[in-house]
């Protein structure tokens, strides 16, 4: 039985994995031309000038996997059970949606800035990051941060704005998210924050309050907007990805279909039952190995069994900062529990009685706990 | 099993020692010790904690 992986990142990687472990035979069509790799490192190792694409490639444990890659699926009927590459078409028995996210632009009038989410799109922003160049970042959440620490870094003069009031205040809060905005400012970093972008030009931006940003390179890092054009005309619930239930079975459909990563909406009952969609690095190997199962399950004709309780956790290098965190701290209320917001510390997010995400700044080891202990109760 | 870390990748996040406890640790400095060589028995508990390191920094050889 033939298995198709529409997605070529790491869920997809993962999920086809787990599936040829099974014995399936996959195939994994991916629009980029490269074999899957980590992107984390492209707004920082990469973006300094360290690591080239061949250096981020994922270890492979089958290589009889058949990688499609190189141009998008463009369409699927689950019906006839098939996925479209332009006029091709490709006929499966189970299919697993991985096709991901790609970054969002602001629908404002003026030249479309790039964006940074391939490693193509590293390597030509990391050409024209030279010592002395004004770059203007617009968003200020984890890549945009990211890419302006890197940036000065490399010499160059950076701004960031952005509509929220703080940089990455959605998943830190407003405490934590200012505190950052003083480690930027620190380093030489200018904000512009609270005010969105009225229009863009080829030498940067017009605020809504009519400042005039200048700058030689602009990059826009707003945010992201799922991959579900190709599988319109299903009747799947397509709102904010692609729904599925808990154990990453796609709703709305008799097809054996499981959504991994980036893409998949679903509840986490470590939380609650609210299907959520979380861009967090390890949940596309999460839910890889997890919908790997149950397609496999489907496809043997055997009722998929389990609870899936993956730990949402995510890693951020600024300057000499390591963030990181466990949970969902985004859906709770931000408290400082171990040292200084404007130094290392440890910042737990409370949502009722219960501890349901946390952020440690320089603390990776006082961290570890949490992983057990947050959503156990 | 030989195991090698890149200890220039390495941040330490120590989400391998979830996956391997007995052959990942973090210690008292936060830092990470490892064995560079181990039964085979733990392979499928090597090969996971290689999958979660964010740094992708853990290679694995037979």
């Amino acid at each position: 039985m033939t298995v198709i992986v529409v997605g070529a990142g790491l869920g997809g990687l993962r999920a086809a994995e787990s599936l040829r472990g099974q014995g399936f035979e996959v195939m994994v069509i991916g629009d980029e031309p490269h074999l899957p790799y980590n992107r984390p490192p492209l707004s920082k190792e990469s973006l300094k000038g360290g690591v080239e694409v061949e250096g981020l490639h994922f270890r492979r444990k089958h290589d009889d996997i058949d990688w499609r890659l190189g141009a998008a699926a463009t369409g699927c009927s689950l019906d006839q059970r098939a996925v479209y590459v332009d006029d091709a078409k490709y006929p499966f028995e189970g299919l697993v949606i991985a096709s991901g996210i790609r970054p969002r632009h602001l629908p404002v009038p003026g030249p479309q800035p790039p964006v940074l989410r391939t490693a193509d799109d590293a390597l030509r922003l990391r050409e024209r990051l030279t010592p002395g160049t004004r770059l203007l970042v617009v968003g200020a959440g984890f890549i945009g941060c990211e890419v302006a620490a890197t940036a000065r870094q490399l010499g160059c003069e950076v701004m960031v704005t952005a509509f929220d009031a703080e940089p990455m205040i959605r998943p830190l809060g407003a405490e934590l998210g200012a505190a950052m905005k003083a480690h930027h400012e620190a380093h030489g970093v200018e904000f512009r924050l609270g005010v969105g972008v009225a229009e863009f030009h080829e030498d940067g931006a017009t605020l809504a309050d009519g400042t005039r940003l200048t700058a030689d390179v602009v990059i826009e890092a707003v945010g992201s907007v799922p991959n579900v054009e190709w599988l319109h005309g299903n009747d799947l619930d397509l709102t904010d990805g692609v729904l599925a239930d808990n154990l990453l079975q796609v709703a709305g459909t008799d097809a054996p279909v499981v959504a991994v990563g980036d893409i998949a909406r679903y509840p986490n009952p470590r939380f609650d039952d609210v299907p959520r969609r979380i861009e967090h690095w390890n949940l596309p190997t999460e839910t890889g190995k997890r919908a790997g199962q149950t397609l496999g399950s489907l496809l043997r004709g055997e009722i998929p069994e389990g609870d899936f309780r993956p730990m949402p956790a995510f890693w951020s290098d600024q300057y000499d900062l390591g963030l990181q965190s466990y949970g969902q701290p985004a859906l709770g209320t931000a408290v400082l529990v171990d040292g200084e917001w404007s130094g290392d510390c440890i910042v737990e997010y409370v949502r009722g009685d219960e501890v349901i995400g946390v952020v440690g700044v320089n603390r990776t080891k006082d961290l570890m706990r949490y992983r057990q202990d947050i959503g156990s109760a | 099993m030989k195991i090698t870390v890149d200890m220039d990748k390495c941040q330490h996040y120590g989400q391998c020692t979830f996956e391997a406890p007995t052959v990942f640790a973090l210690n008292d400095d936060g830092k990470l010790e490892y064995q560079g060589e181990v039964d085979d028995s733990l392979a499928d508990q090597v090969e996971a904690a290689a999958d979660v390191c964010p740094m992708q920094a853990i290679e694995i050889a037979p």
